[in-house]
């Protein structure tokens, strides 16, 4: 007899290209790597409101102000979503909270990295959206359900900003000189990071085995990373930025772009908690969180008063 | 006085409100006490400054010198803002903050209800849009009134001294001119002095069921349709303007 609550059973499942809905048997890895992966994501959501909530108040055009303000809005939304997603996986959204601020759970590491002048706006939608696109819509493949229809929406979403971002940096490449200054600043300083959003070599990447084998991961890390740098370049060239790479060239043969090799030191050292701004995000984070108890608490007591008065008068 | 320029002067005012609100309401993005309230403080900040793109748009076109909307926000001086005091002042922690919002969104929904029978037909047709969105910010409001005026003794404490601090300042929000007095004879403006008796028993009645109550009558302070602010309003418009006055020729 078929066991439905074996791993044999679950793998074959997987293979056969099934979505692994909440309440179906799972090996208690593959729950714990959904959990550590789309908290990382939701959490990723929600810190990276911070760089870019950096420059609401200063953007240049009301009409700039309204599509940041959107954006924003909509990477607290994402946030939200995938915080319920991966509520189904049986653990709660204030203990990931908390394993974000104490530094068990991570997020991106890009958002670990200032945003200085008003194109760092356009280079955070059009390389780190972009960035986070070519994952998002290999991860609409992924095997958990609930993960699955998350990224499906989201990645709608993401083209848009991806586009917004391009956009701006598309205006100041066509502006002033110091516009254009502006622009490839931001160029140098995020490229480099995009491009390690996609995580360790192949080789070097620990978790990649299960993950593949559980399809939660459709692609690996560098094929994912080559898909972005294949499909940016080009982009950048069309308005004049330089890619802040001597060596990158295109291979003839392959049809791909080579680059030189990427600074891991600096990675993991970002990980680790040393880039410009791990301090500033976790600490801005707990400080809004706790600033807000009082006001979590009144809502609490205030639901339970009306509560016992609802069954008062019922 | 010409109707249109009165109007423009008009457009300008409400415009003004719209897009220091959002500007404040815009500053508190990621620094809700919850994820969800830092989505609906920031969907309210989002309409205000689409309010404000679409008002000062419209003054834009009455003043018929070629300028943008957004030559109108970002090229002025303090002296020529003319929002509310009450909409400039800081937004303190989120009890002060709900208490402006409360203030401010019954205004606003009455105020709203009568510029949508305005003779000026862009006016009425930006207060009937507007009319929609500030129903959900009213709402909103007056919810966490009610969560904070009686949720803790500490919310309670909050928010009754939210709305003590800010009662100075909203007087100012049925003051009457002679611009706004010109454009009402026209049936342009909305009459405000006749606001304050419904907006007073509406605020009343949700800090009533808020176990809060009304501040004591104070000496309301008075300045920004001549243009004469608080102190905040300068730091604001040197954060808000800083790119278009530091790169003047740029196109953004």
């Amino acid at each position: 007899m078929h066991n439905e609550h074996s791993d044999t059973h679950f793998q074959s499942r997987i293979d056969n290209g099934e979505h692994i809905e909440p309440k179906d048997y799972m090996p208690e890895g593959y729950r714990k790597h959904l959990i550590r992966q789309m908290s990382q994501h939701a959490h990723s959501e929600v810190i990276g409101m911070q760089p870019e909530g950096n420059w609401i108040t200063r953007a240049p055009s009301l009409r700039s102000k309204q599509i940041l303000l959107a954006k924003i809005q909509d990477e607290g939304g994402h946030g939200l979503y995938l915080y319920s997603a991966v509520e189904t996986l049986g653990v709660s959204r204030a203990e990931l909270i908390e394993q974000l601020q104490t530094g068990k759970a991570k997020y991106s590491s890009i958002f670990n990295y200032p945003a200085l002048n008003w194109a760092d706006i356009g280079a955070i939608g059009w390389l780190v959206d972009g960035a986070a696109i070519v994952n998002q819509v290999s991860l609409q493949r992924t095997s958990y359900g609930p993960y699955s229809r998350a990224m499906v929406r989201i990645c709608k979403e993401e083209s848009f900003h991806q586009r917004q971002g391009y956009e701006i940096m598309t205006t100041m490449m066509r502006g002033t000189k110091d516009q254009q200054a502006m622009a490839q600043d931001a160029m140098n300083r995020w490229w480099w990071p995009a491009l390690m959003m996609f995580g360790p070599h192949d080789s070097d990447s620990p978790r990649s085995g299960d993950a593949v084998k559980w399809k939660i991961k459709r692609e690996t890390n560098d094929e994912l990373r080559q898909k972005f740098i294949d499909k940016t370049i080009p982009q950048a060239e069309l308005i004049g930025l330089t890619i802040p790479d001597k060596n990158f060239k295109l291979d003839e043969k392959t049809g791909h772009y080579t680059l030189s090799p990427i600074n891991w030191e600096e990675f993991h050292r970002v990980v680790a908690g040393h880039g410009p701004c791990n301090k500033q995000r976790l600490d801005h984070h707990i400080k809004y969180h706790q600033e807000g108890a009082w006001v979590r608490e009144a809502a609490d007591a205030y639901k339970i008063k009306t509560a016992k008065k609802e069954l008062v008068t019922a | 006085m010409t109707t249109k320029d009165a109007t423009y002067n008009y457009a300008i005012r409400l415009g003004d409100n719209a897009l220091i609100l959002g500007h404040r309401l815009s500053e508190l993005c990621s620094r809700g006490p919850i994820l969800e309230e830092d989505l609906a403080l920031t969907n309210v900040a989002l309409d205000m400054i689409g309010r404000a793109q679409a008002l000062l748009k419209y003054a834009a076109e009455l003043e018929g010198k070629g300028h943008t909307e957004d030559d109108i926000a970002y090229r002025r001086a303090e002296i020529n803002y003319h929002n509310h005091l009450l909409i400039e002042q800081p937004n303190g922690d989120f009890a002060h903050t709900i208490a402006r919002q409360l203030y401010l969104s019954v205004f606003e929904y009455l105020f709203f209800t009568e510029l949508e029978k305005s003779k000026d037909a862009t006016l009425a047709a930006i207060a009937s849009k507007t009319i929609k969105e500030v129903k959900y910010h009213m709402q909103h409001a007056i919810d966490w009134t009610l969560r904070l005026g009686d949720g803790t003794a500490e919310s309670h404490k909050r928010m009754q001294k939210g709305l003590n601090d800010l009662w100075m300042y909203t007087g100012e929000l049925f003051e009457m001119d002679v611009l706004d007095t010109y454009l009402l004879h026209q049936h342009i403006a909305v009459d405000t002095i006749a606001l304050k008796a419904k907006w007073q028993s509406e605020i009343e009645k949700v800090l009533r069921g808020a176990t809060l109550t009304l501040p004591e009558d104070t000496y309301m302070q008075t300045g920004s349709k001549k243009g004469i602010h608080t102190e905040n309003l300068g730091h604001i418009l040197s954060e808000m303007q800083y790119l278009q006055r530091a790169y003047p020729d740029a196109k953004w």
